[in-house]
């Protein structure tokens, strides 16, 4: 069986993608209108706080940032970075990952 | 009035709860104090000071006879419209920022400070002039054309999708307005038998919470202050001529329709305002390209205290002198 990192305890192999994205809270509404249109089902948000390279902020007053998290198969993985390459990069304060992960329920998420 | 008492005036406002809470704000940052209202208590307090300015004005309005009130309403409406106008060709004799930058910073100065008007509001009433009651209405009337045309303004530089539906829907249902439009439309309906009963929390603690917000207010403030050096002189000139001018204005056309010279000063007051709360939102999704560095040190690091600390007396005393 391949070593690859990503094995479940069982050792099954990694069946989906969490898909991380760190930007400006304003465009939390836009965020996840995009992420959904490119195939997400759900996602999980909290609030969070940092500083990047670049930096440039909207307003401090419209709070500080929000950490999204969705797991998504790796098509759609791949369409969401690609749209937050094309719509967010250049433009927003965003920090994005991807990561393997194995869940169960896989129907849940494709 | 004479100078005295408005000297008078001018100093009663610089001794006053709010106005000492924002300079403490500013004197936390500069001791790099950490004295930042958390997140939750900043959103619950505007909500609040959005709900009770429209309440109390709802309650005006209704009693408000309809002559009256059209008059500033449209000239309301009128110098929402003209004054990024003035801002954005001002700002291009003034500074060599792009279109983009100064159609952001005319959207902020054709919208207006809900906090400024509040302090205008607290001036008044502790200097016993009278004004109209249905002045917060003129608050929501000029909070959106200064921002939409702002954004028009820019246009011209910028490519791609310019201000798509989306994004006028992001821009006319953010929250100042919505809670600003429901406080009136409350208090119209309920009137003022039933904002009695909201009296002890909308009305009686007011200042107060007005105070604390002003404490993050001049914490915010400072933070800006060292971007003030690169915002250049041109910008800074900017920020501090312009509101008198808008402001100026503002008291002329609130006489010219027949407003008393308080409600003509409020008048002044919210052209002379720089929006720092509903313009950056609106901005940042509409015009990301713009540097935030120019036009939230404008409006929130130099124009809000100038009208804090001067502008206020100063647009009272033009309009007593006037009226």
């Amino acid at each position: 069986m391949e070593q690859d990192g990503s094995q479940s305890p069982d050792g099954s192999q990694s069946n989906a993608m969490l898909v991380t994205i760190v930007t400006e809270s304003i465009l939390e509404a836009r965020l996840t209108r995009d992420i959904e249109a490119c195939g997400a089902r759900g996602w999980t948000i909290t609030d969070a706080r940092g500083h990047g390279p670049r930096n440039r902020r909207a307003s401090e007053l419209e709070g500080g940032n929000i950490r999204l998290e969705t797991i998504v198969t790796e098509p759609v993985a791949a369409e969401v970075m690609e749209v937050l390459s094309r719509d967010y990069f250049p433009s927003y304060a965003v920090a994005a990952w991807t990561v393997p992960v194995h869940v169960t329920r896989v129907a849940r998420y494709a | 009035m004479d100078l005295d008492a408005s000297l008078g005036l001018a100093l009663a406002n610089l001794a006053s709860p709010p106005v000492l809470a924002f300079a403490i704000g500013i004197l936390a940052v500069v001791l790099k104090a950490d004295l930042r209202l958390p997140d939750a208590a900043y959103q619950a307090i505007t909500m609040y000071l959005l709900l009770a300015v429209g309440l109390k004005g709802g309650v005006a309005l209704r009693a408000s006879d309809p002559g009256q009130v059209i008059g500033p309403a449209a000239m309301a409406i009128a110098l929402g419209i003209t004054i990024p106008i003035a801002a954005f060709a001002l700002l291009r004799l003034l500074t060599r920022l792009s279109a983009i930058d100064r159609g952001a910073i005319a959207a902020h100065y054709g919208s207006t400070s809900l906090v400024t008007f509040t302090a205008a509001l607290a001036f008044l009433d502790a200097a016993g002039i009278a004004f109209e009651g249905f002045v917060a209405s003129l608050l929501a009337l000029l909070e959106i054309p200064g921002i939409i045309v702002g954004l028009l303004l820019a246009r011209r530089q910028r490519q791609g999708r310019f201000i798509d539906a989306a994004s006028l829907r992001e821009v006319l249902t953010g929250r100042s307005v919505l809670l600003l439009a429901g406080g009136l439309l409350i208090g119209v309906v309920t009137g003022p038998v039933g904002y009695a009963r909201t009296e002890p929390f909308f009305g009686a603690l007011f200042t107060g919470v007005l105070t604390l917000f002003l404490l993050e207010m001049g914490a915010l403030a400072g933070r800006r202050l060292p971007d003030v050096r690169t915002a250049g002189p041109g910008l800074i000139g900017f920020a501090l001529v312009f509101p008198i001018l808008a402001g100026t204005c503002g008291v002329l056309g609130g006489l010219i329709t027949g407003m008393e010279p308080g409600g003509a000063a409020v008048l002044g007051v919210l052209c002379a305002s720089a929006s720092y709360i509903a313009a950056p939102a609106a901005v940042r999704l509409a015009l990301p390209e713009a540097n935030p560095g120019y036009y939230l040190t404008a409006s929130l690091g130099i124009t809000f205290p100038f009208n804090l600390v001067i502008g206020i007396p100063l647009y009272v005393a033009i309009a007593q002198a006037l009226g």
